[in-house]
């Protein structure tokens, strides 16, 4: 029997390769037009894979890259990922919509009810990913906190350092406030009674009342309660500390196995972090990443990869699994991985549009082809994963560990 | 000589008494469904802009959420992103606010709605720093009420050094050289100043406006200043002809100090409207919908609102009561003055119920639900081209009473009429951004403002 797996896509301004941008089939100076963002959520909305994340930060340099030295020949300026999402919204059909939203800066309020008006747009469709901590160069453009994060510890693990700790925690808070926001209406709060006069009924309307060691919201949300009640919460996860955070807060956890052995032994992390974190909740969903740069032949592929990092002068090194070849190579990666038992894939195309082109025209009927996408006809994202939509009330009844 | 020509912005139906939901041509104030069919009203009736304004917070009544009133309304940018999608022309505003938001983060918002409409983004700065609104943030209502302009205005200038730090043609995208950025671009913005100290690098190329279109609506004398400084459009609440036109003179008067002409602000005071085919009709209408929004009830809360207290054992059909307010123990701070002001609520409302012997459903009726114009679609095509003419304003902010079919009949009925008088746009020139149909001058970018690249 053949495992069936979810195939999601992470875009990201021209492509995850940084030359990118320089490929042939780039078009470098559309990226912050609208027409680029709907070509591409067009191209993935009917070809089976059921969310797209769209990448951000609040700064010009990437995380973690010195702010006083620009590398030159990289693709530079990006829009909000909320409003590309929300832009593409109505003019999409299927595809789940998960803009990353950092969680130092932004007040939980606005992305609660940004990601709800999501969810209304799209009808059904909405997911965040959250990001922990800020870079310096996020903060030096805020001017609001003096300390945060600076770099990973030598050791590369976040329990290592208190601020990346810190940061960690602040995130599991803000996951907290979206949630409270996001039940803070009851579905039938909105009576329309005219007899006695009420619009809506104020006693099915419930504070957030937050107050934590970061934030404190009180009130309920402005927006109604979503379609899916509660939009899809996902994190990017390489490590314990990490994995608690999605164990605790998220609907879906996109982890970064090398090969079948890693995915088997992050899995057997995370199965611990869900036993102490976990609970109440439905079963979090894993989903591996993999960088792909796609070609119809092997050398072809490997010509292609060869040219990208001879333009960028290094090797293209990523935090996820990097696979050059062919779309029956790739879905052969995406069948091994599940195997290894995880939910699904997400494919981070090297260069858009092409490597994006080539996952929906190729990889994704041919996965399908050999039974091993998961296919539904349900139209919300947590449907589509399987997931029940939320009634209201559980996170009102806190469970204390 | 060429007629003035009239711009007219279309306001989303809000969240107080005057959207009426008891009617059953009322639809969802949420699903988008509705923004998506006001959008595409407000551009079959050639409108300049579509305008929405922000929830911070559910409205209270005595310490419980407000229900009478439509409650519920969707998160300001995300709504306006997705109605780019599915509008061509017509403008995107949005109100937003400076204390409970942060320079950088709300100018790439900006920006990116400016970029994903082709150029049609505006943005209504408003202030606010209140405790009760703060609550829901960060920072809390740390605001003290004096700073609230201060903080506007720098937030203001810090936004426009950031949209100004990137200029057209930033973006090289050399793929031979491997040259993305012209060398030196995007400037450095340092900001100093008592509200915000940012060193920063903005993240969002130049977008087809250069900077939103900035639209304004305080009245205060610091909110005059401010208009005069950095709005493009402002936002009043003068109907009167005269007063609208004292206003306009006192607006438009400020901007020669600071080297701007005329025609680089607007005024567009809200504007409501009942519609019949005669006179008589209309006004039989307008005061339908006047029972409609202030009913029995909509008018004892608003009673207890100024009151501050219980005041439902009172008849809306009676007179007003005749109880003191409840504002608190004298030894609250600020007592006095909020006593005072209370008091001065009541006295006005005491002297209009008396001058007309008015209950208080009609005292409520004659604040809240009066209409600015009623009659024929040529009486209000004509009353509107009067103001514009006379220069009592550039044309109106229009607020239907229905979601999302409030504007029909505008723009099927007047719209034609205020054409056929040589005022009104016929068609949308393609390509034209929001500070096209504003009529408005092309931005200078604030270069002396900005470290040497």
């Amino acid at each position: 029997m053949t495992d069936k797996v979810h195939l999601a896509i992470a875009l990201d301004r021209a492509g995850w390769h940084p030359a990118a941008w320089r490929d042939p089939s780039a078009s470098p100076t559309e990226l912050p037009s609208p027409a680029y963002w709907r070509r591409l959520l067009r191209t993935v909305d009917r070809s089976g894979l059921v969310l797209a994340t769209i990448e951000d930060a609040l700064s010009f340099t990437d995380r973690f890259e010195s702010p006083g030295d620009p590398v030159v020949g990289r693709a530079r300026g990006r829009l909000d990922a909320v409003l590309i999402a929300s832009y593409v919204a109505p003019i999409t059909q299927r595809i789940g919509l998960v803009p990353t939203v950092t969680t130092a800066h932004p007040e939980p309020f606005h992305v609660a009810t940004g990601i709800q008006t999501l969810d209304f747009a799209s009808r059904g469709r909405a997911g965040v990913r959250l990001v922990a901590g800020s870079s310096p160069a996020e903060r030096a453009n805020f001017g609001r906190r003096a300390t945060g994060p600076t770099a990973i510890p030598a050791s590369g693990r976040v329990e290592d350092a208190a601020e990346l700790v810190a940061a960690f925690r602040e995130t599991g808070e803000f996951a907290e406030v979206l949630r409270r926001l996001w039940d803070s209406w009851d579905d039938d709060a909105i009576v329309r009674d005219a007899a006695a006069g009420l619009f809506l009924d104020p006693d099915r309307v419930h504070p957030a009342r937050f107050a934590g060691e970061y934030f404190s919201v009180e009130g309920a949300s402005i927006v109604p309660r979503s379609p899916q009640g509660r939009p899809l919460v996902t994190v990017l996860a390489h490590q314990t500390v990490p994995f608690q955070l999605a164990a605790e807060h998220a609907d879906v956890v996109f982890v970064t196995p090398h090969d079948e052995a890693s995915a088997t032994g992050i899995l057997a992390e995370l199965d611990q972090a869900i036993a102490e974190r976990r609970r109440g909740r439905e079963r979090l969903r894993v989903f591996a990443d993999l960088v792909v740069l796609i070609e119809e032949t092997p050398a072809a592929a490997r010509a292609a990869a060869a040219r990208l990092d001879d333009l960028s002068g290094t090797a293209f090194i990523s935090d996820a699994r990097i696979v050059v070849g062919t779309p029956l190579q790739v879905v052969d990666e995406i069948r091994a991985l599940a195997a290894a038992g995880i939910d699904g894939v997400r494919l981070r195309p090297a260069r858009q549009p092409r490597d994006v082109v080539a996952i929906a025209d190729r990889v994704a009927p041919l996965l399908d082809s050999f039974g091993g996408l998961v296919r539904n006809d349900r139209t919300s994202l947590r449907g589509r994963l399987d997931l029940a939509r939320p009634t209201a009330s559980p996170t009102r009844e806190k469970v204390t560990a | 000589m060429s007629r003035r020509q009239i711009h007219l912005a279309a306001h989303f139906p809000g969240v107080n008494n005057t959207t009426v939901w008891n009617d059953t041509h009322s639809g969802s104030q949420i699903d988008f469904s509705s923004f998506e069919y006001f959008g595409r009203t407000a551009e079959k009736g050639l409108f300049d802009y579509v305008f929405l304004a922000e929830g911070l917070r559910l409205r209270e009544h005595r310490g419980r959420i407000h229900g009478r009133d439509v409650v519920g309304r969707p998160n300001t940018l995300s709504i306006l992103a997705a109605l780019a999608a599915v509008t061509d022309h017509v403008g995107l505003v949005g109100t937003l606010n400076t204390t409970f938001n942060e320079p950088y983060e709300l100018a790439r918002e900006l920006a990116t709605l400016d970029w994903l409409s082709g150029g049609r983004a505006g943005w209504n700065a408003v202030t606010s720093s209140d405790a009760f609104h703060g609550a829901n943030f960060r920072r809390g209502g740390f605001l003290d009420h004096s700073d609230r302009y201060t903080r506007a205005a720098e937030f203001a200038e810090l936004a426009k050094k950031l949209w100004d730090s990137w200029s057209d043609g930033d973006v090289v995208a050399d793929a031979e050289t491997g040259e993305f950025l012209r060398p030196g671009a995007p400037a450095r913005v340092r900001h100093s100043g008592s509200q915000f100290d940012v060193d920063a690098v903005f993240d969002v190329p130049r977008s087809p406006q250069g900077r939103p279109v900035i639209v304004q609506a305080g009245d205060s004398a610091d909110g005059r200043d401010f208009g005069a400084a950095h709005a493009e459009v402002i936002f009043s609440l003068h109907t009167a002809f005269d007063a609208a036109r004292t206003f306009y003179d006192d607006v438009k008067g400020r901007l020669a100090a600071g080297g701007r002409d005329e025609e680089s602000l607007k005024i567009l005071p809200a504007a409501t409207f009942v519609i019949g085919d005669t006179a008589a009709e209309a006004q039989e209408r307008s005061r339908e919908i006047a029972l409609q929004q202030v009913r029995p009830e909509t008018a004892l809360t608003y009673v207890e609102q100024v009151w501050g207290r219980d005041l439902s054992g009172y008849d809306p059909d009676g007179p007003l009561p005749e109880i003191e307010p409840e504002t608190g123990a004298e030894s609250d701070h600020g007592w006095a003055n909020r006593h005072a002001a209370v008091r001065k609520r009541i006295t006005a409302l005491r002297e209009l119920s008396e001058a007309e012997n008015l209950s208080i459903r009609e005292v409520v009726i004659r604040l809240t639900a009066q209409h600015t114009f009623v009659g024929t679609p040529a009486h209000i095509a004509a009353e509107i081209d009067r103001y514009v003419q006379g220069r009592a304003t550039d044309g109106f902010t229009v607020v239907g009473h229905l979601t999302p079919h409030g504007l029909d009949e505008f723009a099927d009925r007047v719209v034609p009429l205020l054409q056929e008088r040589g005022s009104y746009r016929e068609a949308y020139e393609e390509g034209a951004t929001l500070r096209d149909l504003l009529g408005l001058p092309a931005v200078r970018p604030l270069d002396a403002s900005i470290a040497a690249r």
